[in-house]
């Protein structure tokens, strides 16, 4: 491969489009009046189409690595673009009516977009410098996208927690690279994978130590999860919902990549990892149990999602659920997320817990939406949710952490109090001594379609799962 | 055919949610007729029924072939009699006039709903939908408590039921997959399950998945001491609610005890056969002890549930106790507990009907504010008195044709626990005394005196439930002669 005349440009076309539409949304707003700068949302859907376009066929031909194998064009990095993808599509969506009012609304969306490609490059990197540049240029875009609303104090402070907190995880992940690279002298995942000596274990333990800690950042898991709840509530809403999600499904693939390379015997990454699997479940639960303000409480909930997804990557390479349940996990969880930030997004961002009540006799569909989002977060069948959570119990069971599995069981039950303390008053209406409310205002038809969308997906990716565990089933990680 | 059955009401229930805002009454007609659906396609099943071994009337269509999942249903000689009973107990339960809030279409739609997932649950023959329907029986109950129910309190009775059954849930999720897991190839599919047995040697992950078992199904049944969930959960709920909750959900934990661990883990069962025994004697005595105390009608009846489900575990744990030996009282025992199932869900249904009744009337179900309702209603009275001269246990009526087969059954293995089970039953027999002296003997009080006797569907409903009731206690061949058919492969192995 590495004496090839010509690059293999077909394998990125997904990422030059979308780096190409980022390009020209941001020509349109630099150039165009501001009463046409809502078209930039037109143009980067558009982008974010032709890159759906161009990353379909790619599903067809043979999963492997390419550019001098430090890029992965495997199922599950396709698969983790597709959903990127997606989410980005619905956070556009969301992000219509919400900026509508905003002059320098053009912009915004190409920096969603450039977000959505550090993303995507994340979930294909195959290699430490590819990972790195992934992290790098989501987090770089991520700051900006939670400071959007540049007066309001509580974006600035969200965005300040995130871009410091980012800079000491990227920092500690840059150290891990480069302790890495000293061990192996490659820098490629499918070199290390060879190249790394087992005799080596405590410089291998700091360096891999180190880069969970980076990823962490990104996925929002404990240590480096502080920064989540505060971009829920301080971020621009449809920013939360994207936040919350794109940099996860990145993050989880490629610690799933990552984790492989490493030798079992004298890393005990497996222990790490389920570790903080329960630690985060554990802590976003708990602390989300008495929260008030629901973008808080979806901020807490994102988090102890993570600590369910970090189940699959416990399970890698023991159980030939993990990687099916990953991506199932990231399915249903990109859904209900979108879903219930969609409904914050569609009642203009209203935050308090006690304004939700009576919500269903207001707004039935509204309300309906966020019974599928949280029972599917649960995982009550038949919802999505349920059949990721299946497949990820099955799959830490399989792999010898049964413990792990009970810890979620319970921590499933925990995380239904707070889901439950929303979804009651919603349907029950107000207590006899409180007042009934006007209902609440709402933005037009821009959010009520999306959320109508991933509300449906959960239910039919739920009862219709045969088709996509099979398609997952086949799915492989690179360097496997 | 059997499919029909789980789909028609949930069609039901979607056509009345997207029917116009209508009157009660005329929905009210339309659900009962939609609920009597199953009950038609269940005395079908029970005329097709051919009595033998392994199940019958199965359907089954792909699902998630990937992961060994089926949707898979049919029936055998235990699941067929609580899918009758439960058929018949939807009709009555959403016949019975309740006050609906101005909210019918959503009652109604979420009681079809509930009725169509309680059906797939004793239908079910695979695991992953068993859990499917047994999970999402959680959810239509809760919305039911949480809007229906009796005030503010309701709320929380409401979250208490969904948070303790999904704890109870969740332990079986682990358990179906612990088992699933051991299977070689994976499946879910009960039928091969119970066939090849994969978790049942003894080793300590057969334990464990019994544990997650059996705590989802104590939970559900409710076994003391897990039962603290039920009583807030039925005194706050709307009476048809209790009905179906104590008549139909209560059932899905001791029908899970012998579905699954007494045919798909006979060995490790045996080893905990005991303790079980121990538990359910304990929820007999201690249910009956509690109920006594109660000086609420509707607490007091939840209360002999507890007591009753004692019996049936009692007797299923009798028929686990050894794998070999004693056919006989096992069989007596394991027939009598699923008797007791569908008796109990007869006569208890009928009581929290009968409770909304008084309920409707008086908005209080405190026994101390009643008496001499006797002289203002007859039919409320006689209806009451035989509910609970069945509930009690008296020889002509279905309880006894249970209980005294459990404990035939029990006396051969465990001698003792039957001997003490036994108080369990004089209780009951005094505090159903002391409840009709006291609510419908004695001083008329003054505030009562407009009382109002049953009105046509309340009569109908009641008169359904108690004349099955009265049939079983007379002429119980025809049903054991089913059920015996379901028991004997879990003896004669």
């Amino acid at each position: 491969m590495s004496n090839m005349g010509a690059l293999p440009i077909a394998d990125v076309l997904p990422e030059l489009i979308l780096l190409g539409g980022a390009v020209s949304t941001l020509v349109f707003a630099l150039f165009t009046p501001q009463r046409v700068q809502a078209w930039a949302a037109a143009l980067a859907l558009g982008s974010v189409g032709a890159t759906v376009m161009a990353t379909v066929p790619l599903l067809q031909g043979s999963q492997r690595l390419t550019f001098a194998a430090t890029y992965a064009v495997d199922g599950a990095a396709l698969w983790a673009k597709l959903i990127i993808l997606g989410v980005t599509a619905v956070t556009i969506a969301l992000s219509v009516d919400w900026f509508a009012r905003d002059p320098r609304h053009g912009e915004y969306y190409t920096l969603l977009l450039l977000s959505a490609l550090g993303a995507m490059l994340l979930a294909g990197a195959a290699d430490l410098m590819q990972i790195t540049l992934g992290v790098l240029l989501s987090s770089a875009t991520g700051s900006v996208l939670i400071a959007y609303h540049r007066r309001s104090r509580r974006a600035s402070e969200a965005a300040i927690k995130y871009y410091l907190l980012g800079a000491l995880a990227n920092g500690a992940m840059v150290y891990g690279v480069v302790l890495m690279f000293g061990l192996a002298a490659t820098t490629t995942l499918s070199g290390l994978l060879a190249g790394l000596d087992a005799a080596h274990s405590l410089p291998l333990v700091a360096a891999t130590g180190l880069m969970v800690v980076g990823l962490a950042f990104k996925m929002g898991a404990v240590p480096a999860h502080a920064w989540v709840p505060d971009a829920a509530d301080g971020a621009p809403a449809p920013v939360a919902a994207f936040i919350t999600t794109a940099s996860k499904v990145a993050a989880l693939i490629v610690l799933a990549r990552l984790v492989m390379v490493l030798p079992e015997s004298s890393v005990g990454w497996r222990p790490l990892i389920a570790v903080i699997a329960a630690a985060t479940m554990t802590l976003g639960n708990v602390t989300a149990l008495w929260q008030d303000d629901v973008r808080r409480l979806l901020g807490w909930s994102a988090v102890s999602q993570t600590g369910y997804g970090l189940m699959a990557i416990v399970a890698v390479g023991r159980s030939d659920l993990a990687i099916p349940s990953l991506l199932y996990f990231l399915v249903a969880y990109a859904c209900a997320n979108l879903a219930a930030f969609g409904v914050v997004v569609e009642l203009r961002g209203e935050a308090s817990r006690q304004r939700y009540t009576g919500l269903a006799a207001g707004h039935p569909l509204l309300a309906l939406a966020l019974v599928a989002s949280f029972l599917s977060f649960v995982g009550i069948p038949p919802l999505a949710g349920f059949a990721a959570k299946l497949a990820l119990f099955g799959a830490t069971i399989d792999a010898g952490y049964s413990w792990l599995a009970v810890v979620a069981a319970i921590n499933t039950v925990v995380s239904l109090f707070y889901y439950a303390r929303m979804l009651g008053p919603a349907y029950f209406g107000p207590a006899e001594s409180e007042q009934r409310q006007e209902p609440l205002p709402t933005f037009g038809s821009w959010a009520a379609v999306s959320i109508a969308a991933t509300a449906t997906a959960l239910v039919v990716f739920g009862i219709w799962a045969q088709p996509l565990f099979a398609v997952f089933r086949a799915v492989r990680l690179l360097p496997d | 055919m059997l499919t029909t059955a789980i789909v028609v009401p949930l069609l039901g229930a979607l056509l009345v949610m997207l029917l116009p805002r209508g009157r009660e009454r005329l929905l009210r007609m339309l659900a009962t007729a939609v609920a009597a659906v199953p009950l038609v396609i269940s005395a079908r099943a029970w005329f097709l029924f051919d009595g033998a071994a392994g199940f019958d009337q199965v359907e089954t269509v792909a699902w998630i072939p990937t992961l060994g999942a089926a949707y898979t249903v049919g029936l055998d000689g235990i699941s067929l009699p609580l899918v009758a009973m439960t058929s018949l107990l939807f009709v009555a339960a959403i016949a019975y006039p309740v006050d609906l809030r101005g909210q019918p279409k959503a009652y109604f739609a979420l009681f079809l709903f509930l009725e169509s997932v309680s059906l797939g649950v004793f239908l079910a023959l695979d695991l992953l939908l068993f859990y499917v329907f047994w999970d999402l029986s959680l959810v239509g109950m809760y919305f039911l408590i949480g809007i229906w129910g009796h005030g503010e309190p309701a709320r929380r009775a409401a979250l208490k039921f969904f948070l303790y059954t999904l704890a109870g849930s969740l332990a079986l999720l682990l358990a179906v997959l612990a088992l699933y897991l051991s299977s070689e190839p994976r499946t879910f599919d009960m039928a091969q399950l119970i066939a090849r047995r994969p978790l049942d040697d003894g080793s300590l992950a057969a334990s464990l998945a019994f544990a997650g078992f059996a705590l989802g199904f104590a939970i559900k049944a409710p076994l003391v001491p897990f039962h603290t969930w039920l009583p807030p959960a039925h005194v706050d709920a709307p009476a048809p609610v209790s009905t179906i909750l104590a008549g139909v959900l209560l059932k899905m934990g001791t029908y899970g005890f012998i579905r699954i661990l007494l045919a798909m883990m006979p060995n490790t069962f045996q080893r905990f056969a005991l303790p079980l025994a121990i538990l359910a004697v304990v929820s007999i005595v201690y249910g009956a002890l509690v109920a006594l105390a109660q000086p609420n009608i509707k607490r007091r009846i939840a209360y002999t549930s507890v007591n009753h489900m004692g019996y049936t575990v009692l007797g299923i744990a009798a028929a686990g106790a050894v794998v070999s030996g004693h056919e006989n009282a096992r069989t007596l025992a394991l027939v009598g507990a699923t008797v007791e199932m569908v008796a109990h869900g007869l006569i208890t249904g009928a009581l929290f009907l009968i409770a909304g009744s008084i309920w409707q009337r008086a908005q209080t179900y405190e026994v101390g504010e009643f008496g001499g309702l006797a002289r203002r209603a007859p039919a409320l009275t006689g209806l009451t008195a035989l509910a609970a001269f069945a509930s009690l246990g008296l020889p002509g009526l279905a309880g006894f044709v249970a209980e005294f087969q459990i404990f035939i059954g029990t006396f051969a293995l465990y001698p003792w626990l039957a001997a003490v089970g036994l108080l369990g039953i004089i209780i009951t027999a005094a505090l159903f005394l002391h409840l009709l002296q006291r609510v419908f003997f004695g001083e008329l009080p003054e505030r009562w005196s407009g009382w109002g006797d049953l009105s046509a569907v309340e009569l109908v409903s009641l008169t359904a439930l108690l004349l099955f009731v009265v049939a079983i206690g007379v002429a119980p061949a025809p049903l054991l002669a089913v059920i015996e058919a379901g028991v004997r492969p879990f003896i004669g192995r």
